[in-house]
């Protein structure tokens, strides 16, 4: 049985919390981090979210979906620049992290697509991502909404 | 002899190698790299196309000569390269300080439909203000990218929606309106702030 959590702070908490019962004491098998998102302008353009994901257990998992109250078709993306510099973007598909690996969402590359918002990404504000993985366990992770201007989870 | 045979091969394949890694090197670094022969922009100065900037004035290419300028292509509807290279270039320039003050940068469009000067006006107004956004009808946005070598293809998403495919570079003129150099997609900063610099150099040599 795969385990999934939020982040490793999370873990570290509930070790420093006295709350690491036999389930929690070995080693997490899907860890996300350094989640964030840029805020959007109304609800009418797609927006974006960006983390890493990191298979720490020793069995491949695959990333198989997204869901979220936040929007009504999310899904994996990749943005590709070929040779001529020219960018496009498509679907990514199953993303499947090998054991000991990790996968990062990050401008320019796979990221979290989020089509048809229900509401506008405010700056500040937080939303719940679930992942789900083909062997029917989940993560869900509270993302922040940044800026526009956004560059990285620290800005 | 089969030794021989084997040791030929071997021969090639170090030849193959070596042609392969000159190759690499001709397309990433050397004199292939980036900006193929028939695929640079135009000077400024040989462009002709009309367009609105995001505070309702009319422009075109002669807007642009006198001062080095750095422009690209995008949409406001882009979730992920558009922002990107707007907080980047929006970074370069807080990295020049008040050199930045002496170029242009814009925006320019590749969604007309969907970005009118509005749009563009309050998308522009989110990143460093000295970046301009342009737009205009299909048909000059069409001319700005055969001058500048760029291309762009509206492609339907799955939502229903439509996203473009276009070039993500960014393009660096000296003050006289001559191609420079682009800055690529995703190129780290300690390489692009030079870029930047030698078009601003170049205006420089123009004035003395
Ligand atoms: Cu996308």
């Amino acid at each position: 049985m795969k385990k999934y959590i939020l982040t490793s702070t999370l873990a570290a908490l509930l070790t420093l919390g006295g709350l690491s019962v036999p389930a929690l004491a070995g080693p997490e098998d899907v860890v996300v981090e350094n989640a964030w998102s840029r805020a959007s302008i109304g609800m009418n353009r797609p927006g974006a979210a960006y983390m890493k994901i990191r298979n720490t257990g020793d069995e491949p998992v695959t990333l198989i979906d997204l869901t979220t109250p936040l929007a009504m078709m999310p899904e994996i993306h990749e943005t590709k620049t070929n040779a001529e510099g020219v960018s496009s973007m498509s679907p990514a598909g199953e993303i499947a992290i090998a054991p000991g690996e990790s996968v990062a969402l990050e401008p320019g590359g796979l990221h979290a697509m989020l089509m048809r918002l229900q509401e506008p990404m405010t700056e500040g504000d937080t939303f719940p991502l679930t992942l789900l993985f083909d062997d029917g366990g989940e993560v869900t992770v509270e993302v922040p909404i940044l800026g526009i201007a956004a560059r990285g989870p620290e800005d | 002899m089969r030794r021989r045979a084997i040791l030929g091969y071997g021969a090639a394949g170090v030849g193959a190698v070596a042609l392969m890694l000159f190759v690499g090197w001709w397309q990433v670094d050397g004199p292939g790299g980036a900006e193929p022969v028939g695929q640079r922009p135009v000077a400024l100065t040989e462009m002709d196309f009309r367009l609105t900037d995001h505070e309702g004035n009319a422009v075109g290419p002669e807007t642009l000569i006198g001062r080095p300028t750095m422009a690209f292509f995008g949409f406001t509807y882009c979730p992920d390269v558009c922002p990107t290279t707007l907080s980047d270039i929006s970074g370069w320039l807080d990295d020049l300080g008040d050199e930045a003050d002496e170029m242009n940068v814009v925006f320019i469009t590749v969604d007309p439909e969907r970005d009118t000067v509005e749009t563009v006006a309050e998308y522009v107004g989110y990143f460093h203000p000295g970046i301009r956004g342009w737009t205009g009808p299909e048909e000059q946005i069409a001319r700005v990218a055969d001058g500048f070598r760029a291309t762009y293809e509206r492609v339907p998403t799955e939502s229903g929606d439509y996203t473009m495919n276009h070039t993500a570079s960014v393009f660096l003129f000296a003050a006289s309106g001559r191609f420079v150099t682009m800055i690529d997609y995703h190129e780290p900063r300690e390489f692009a702030v030079p870029k930047i610099r030698r078009a601003l150099a170049e205006e420089m040599e123009g004035a003395t």
